[in-house]
């Protein structure tokens, strides 16, 4: 069985949810893994330690992990791990470090795994139209898809040793820039209700705002939302060009439903499609359709859902 | 003066529609276009020229049917077009060895790719060649300006950021507010009449093999309503089938 190890997820200076399910899957491919926690306060490895299922912790102690440098977390991550198949999350930063770690290695990369078949690795392609099944013989890195495995139980009680990291960082964070908007980001979010152009105005997306409010969702949009819209920033696209989500639930309103944009939110676990045109593709992947205006069944399921978090 | 590498891939059109036969994906009657972030990277790798002076040097990797896309490159205006002549699968591993080597032959300054190509969407290639390259590298950038250090705004810690980074390096481009430029007429007459550079090269052994394709699973037929009023009903469904609210 090879060795396996986990880079935790780290996420507001804590151990992310899904560093649990990472550990699920290292323990498909191979021993129970060490888990790494890069970290500037090596007390938050401890809440890691309590996941089942895994050997050791390491809490890779650095103040080069105050913010993202791939080439400094690679070599100071790369210093402490040892050889075997190394495993992190897929989100943008982690599908970063993954594949420098891997050529640092001169091992291949598969990224946004979703299924685990004893070698086998199954990936999404061609933005989810297709799935690619690989074969892995050796050592690799592996990412994995969040929502898709199990998290593993918690009341272990590893190990953890503290290791301090040294390295260099390659740029420089000049300034954090202050946020266009204070509402939750998409890629962030459990649940996330997006318009799209048949909104008509970007004003009316205050009509999707205060039903994120109430049930505490994201606010996102299509493409030709953010392109026809200078208020509606890009930050907010979902799809090819924007984000990737994978929420609970995802309520597109006014959107057609392109190729483009369904590869960006097809594999939410539900999709509610609110839109005036019965033929529109997005009925063809929604788990709810409501054919009607949003004017109409805005106002409703706001009455609705306000009425039930209450 | 700034020898300015952006790499390019051709994948089919994010519109085609991906057909299955024999556990493969057969792209045979699919239209095959530059992959959507790499107009991004192109459009970046000529504002640094513009603002730094130098030439730009399109890349890509595949058989003689991938020139279309370094001529539509040219037809935006880089200088020059080099073809890596590779046509079968390679994994990450061996296909970012190939690139790098052709890199350093080529003497760059700085590389600059898609975030992500729209086949197989994976984002390995900028950071992985940055890492054989020995370079900083920044990946998914909404926007760029240029002096003796490039300056980039990226993804941080949930907001934005702007970066500064030390070259060399290999910077990957996200959407963001690049708007591209379309090629002129002069451009595609250029395009038409300019030579791919074409290098041989021999692809270390993958250790990854494609076992095979298959479509998504289908999700069953959802419900649908017609009304405004319905909404209600759906939002029960949310909280009592669904669990989600
Ligand atoms: C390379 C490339 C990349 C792309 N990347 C993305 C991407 O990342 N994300 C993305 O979203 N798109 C992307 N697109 C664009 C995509 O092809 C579509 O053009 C876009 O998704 C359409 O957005 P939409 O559904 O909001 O607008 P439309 O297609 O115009 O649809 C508007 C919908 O609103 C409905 N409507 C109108 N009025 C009302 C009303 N009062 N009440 C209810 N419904 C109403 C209409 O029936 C219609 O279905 C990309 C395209 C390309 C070529």
């Amino acid at each position: 069985m090879s060795q396996t190890i986990v880079i935790a997820e780290i996420a507001k200076g804590a151990i992310h949810p899904t560093t649990a399910e990472l550990v699920t899957a290292a323990n498909t491919l191979g021993n129970a893994p060490i888990v790494i926690v890069p970290c500037e306060d090596a007390t938050i490895a401890d809440s890691a330690s309590a996941i089942q299922g895994i050997s050791k912790v390491i809490a890779l102690k650095s103040e080069l992990f105050a913010t993202y440098d791939a080439l400094g977390w690679a070599t100071a991550i790369d210093a402490v791990a040892p050889s075997g198949i190394i495993v992190t999350s897929a989100n943008p930063q982690s599908k970063d470090l993954a594949a420098r770690l891997a050529a640092r290695r001169n091992i291949p990369v598969v990224q946004d795994v979703v299924a685990i078949d004893g070698g086998n690795l199954t990936s999404p392609i061609y933005s989810g139209k297709a799935m690619q099944t690989v074969s892995t013989s050796g050592d690799a890195v592996i990412s994995v898809r969040a929502n898709i495995f199990t998290a593993s139980a918690q009341g272990g009680s590893a190990d953890v040793s503290v290791v301090d990291a040294t390295g260099d960082m390659a740029t420089a964070v000049e300034e954090f820039l202050a946020r266009v908007s204070t509402r939750l980001d998409v890629a962030e979010a459990n649940i996330i209700i997006s318009g799209g152009r048949g909104m008509g105005s970007p004003d009316n997306f205050s009509h999707l705002e205060k039903i994120a409010d109430t049930i505490g969702a994201a606010v996102g949009a299509s493409r030709a939302a953010v392109d026809t819209w200078d208020e509606i920033s890009h930050s907010m696209q979902v799809g090819q060009t924007g984000k990737t989500v994978n929420p609970n639930l995802y309520i597109a309103v006014g959107i057609s439903g392109a190729i483009q944009h369904l590869a960006g939110m097809r594999s939410s676990k539900y999709i509610v499609a609110i839109n005036k045109d019965a033929d529109a593709p997005i009925f063809q992947h929604a788990d709810y359709g409501i054919v009607a205006t949003w004017e109409e069944a805005l106002p409703v399921l706001q009455a609705a859902l306000s009425a039930m978090m209450n | 003066m700034a020898n300015i590498v952006v790499l390019v891939k051709q994948v089919p059109d994010t519109n085609a529609r991906i057909v299955i036969s024999d556990n493969r994906v057969d792209l045979s009657s699919v239209k095959m276009v530059m992959s959507p972030y790499d107009e991004f990277a192109v459009e970046t790798a000529l504002q640094h020229r513009e603002a730094s002076g130098g030439e730009v040097t399109a890349i890509t990797v595949g058989g003689a049917m991938a020139d279309k896309v370094l001529k539509d490159a040219k037809a935006i205006g880089v200088d020059h077009i080099v073809r890596i002549d590779c046509d079968s699968f390679v994994d990450s591993n061996s296909l970012q060895s190939i690139i790098s080597n052709a890199i350093s032959e080529i003497g760059a300054d700085v590389v600059y790719c898609g975030k992500a190509a729209a086949d197989t969407g994976a984002g390995s290639t900028g950071p992985g060649i940055a890492e054989r390259l020995g370079w900083a590298s920044v990946s998914n950038i909404i926007s760029a300006t240029f002096a003796d250090n490039v300056s980039v705004v990226a993804p941080a810690q949930g907001g934005n950021a702007r970066i500064s980074v030390t070259l060399p390096a290999v910077i990957s481009c996200d959407k963001g507010n690049i708007k591209v430029r379309k090629p002129n007429v002069r451009g595609i007459m250029q395009a038409k009449k300019a030579q791919v550079d074409v290098k041989s090269v021999s692809a270390p052994a993958s250790s990854i093999n494609v076992i095979s394709h298959s479509l998504p699973p289908s999700k069953p037929a959802g419900k649908t309503y017609e009304g405004g009023e319905s909404a209600a009903e759906v939002a029960q469904l949310l909280r009592d089938e669904a669990n989600v609210i």
